[in-house]
């Protein structure tokens, strides 16, 4: 998701029993529904599996900032450019709100930047992909978006108060982010030809990237029953997929678009919609830095940290100067 | 010189509340950019009308360790709740 495949640093995950003293004392807590707050004692591989999830999704709200900056200047009316500027202002307000609560498990803000511009940290593979065309700023609202709302609402009963909090703040304005992104959609679809065309492309190019975005299948995944142990992550990744494909689905019909994949099928049974395969060395591939703009894009965030170095040290200068003026 | 930004705690009082309350930190080189950027980041669709900014380093927190010593004194004292009185049926207002 905007935190996808995070290491937990266990090999195995150990039953209650196994677990001694504050260990022990800790997770009967959680198992308890106690929210862990900055002070209280925590497992170190707790502590080091929400700042590895914390950051990563405070990046993904900041390199989220350039898909969609891309297209300030050429918003087709002001009236869009200036919800477009007013999303991409709140982006920046969400990674504020993920780094300061990051920053309550003891690691700094720099840090975490100087971790990302080294390659070390991760951000959602969602985008590493171009925005090509106007429509694309609409798919990004309703289906990316759409899928964070999915994610990040039971995030906002994890286990760690301030990350929890955080979300709170972040789902509020998420939902004005997709219904902005749907409408963009929607009007296209409506209108001519060529925009109806220009929807349907950008529905196709960012369906599958949105799929990917829940990480790969769970079951397997050590990481996975560790988070959901810690109560980090209250719901799989194919759970929460499932959920995204069965809200996304009606909404495409209902505006009079295709989701292009051929093997999408309502089973009436179970009343979920099937899909078909995913192309999961896609998803590694671009996981990996090799997607269409990771390059550009962590160059991008590099070159504004190191050319505006010089600011951040001038405001400091001036700030120091101003108090021994006092 | 190239140290970090201080990190401040923001406390904003609603156009309803009646007292401030914690929404977040930022960092900021001194505490007029820390109100800028509150301003910015938490008051943008009308969620205040008076924000405060304190230092982070100059809060000082209550240990959880502490928490039996600190509260525990208060659990048995009902003598300081005004529900430890039974009033007559009759007498109203009180």
């Amino acid at each position: 998701m905007y935190a996808q495949m995070v290491d937990t640093g266990v090999e195995r995950l150990r039953t209650a029993q196994e677990l001694e003293g504050d260990e022990r004392a800790f997770q009967e807590r959680i198992d308890a529904g106690v929210r862990i707050e900055p002070q209280d004692w925590m497992p170190e591989t707790y502590r080091k599996t929400l700042v590895r999830q914390i950051s990563q999704h405070a990046h993904s709200e900041i390199v989220g900032m350039l898909p969609e900056g891309n297209w300030i200047t050429r918003a087709p009316s002001l009236q869009r450019k200036a919800t477009l500027l007013a999303k991409v202002q709140d982006e920046g307000g969400h990674g504020l709100y993920l780094y300061a609560a990051a920053e309550t498990l003891g690691v700094s803000r720099d840090d975490l930047i100087e971790a990302l511009h080294s390659g070390k940290a991760k951000y959602s593979s969602i985008f590493n992909y171009p925005t090509l065309t106007w429509a694309d700023i609409g798919a990004i609202g309703w289906l990316v978006d759409g899928a964070a709302i999915i994610n990040q609402i039971p995030l906002c009963r994890c286990s760690y108060g301030p990350y929890g909090r955080a979300m709170v703040r972040v789902c509020k304005e998420e939902s004005f982010h997709q219904r902005q992104g749907f409408d963009i959609m929607a009007k296209l679809a409506a209108g001519t030809q060529a925009q109806k065309r220009m929807a349907q492309d950008a529905l196709n190019r960012w369906w599958w990237p949105a799929v990917m975005m829940f990480g790969p299948p769970d079951g397997e995944s050590v990481h996975g029953a560790q988070s959901a142990a810690w109560k980090i992550k209250l719901h799989g990744n194919d759970d929460l997929r499932q959920k995204f494909i069965d809200q996304t689905v009606p909404q495409a019909d209902l505006i009079g678009l295709t989701i292009p994949d051929p093997a999408l099928s309502l089973n009436a049974e179970t009343g979920h919609h099937e899909i078909g395969p995913i192309d999961w060395d896609e998803f590694y591939r671009v996981v990996k830095g090799d997607g269409p703009c990771n390059r550009e894009r962590l160059a991008t965030r590099v070159e504004a940290w190191e050319k505006g170095a010089w600011v951040r040290e001038a405001a400091m200068a001036h700030a120091m100067k101003q108090r021994n003026a006092a | 010189m190239m140290t970090e930004w201080p990190l401040w705690e923001v406390f904003i009082r609603s156009s309803h509340g009646l007292a401030h309350k914690h929404v977040g930190s930022l960092r900021a080189v001194d505490a007029e950019m820390a109100l800028g950027n509150a301003r910015d980041v938490y008051t943008r669709r009308n969620e205040g009308m008076s924000i405060w900014v304190v230092k982070a380093a100059d809060i000082v927190a209550s240990q959880p360790g502490d928490k039996d010593a600190l509260f525990d004194p208060a659990r048995s004292k009902v003598y300081r709740h005004p529900t430890f009185y039974n009033l007559p049926n009759g007498v109203k207002h009180m």
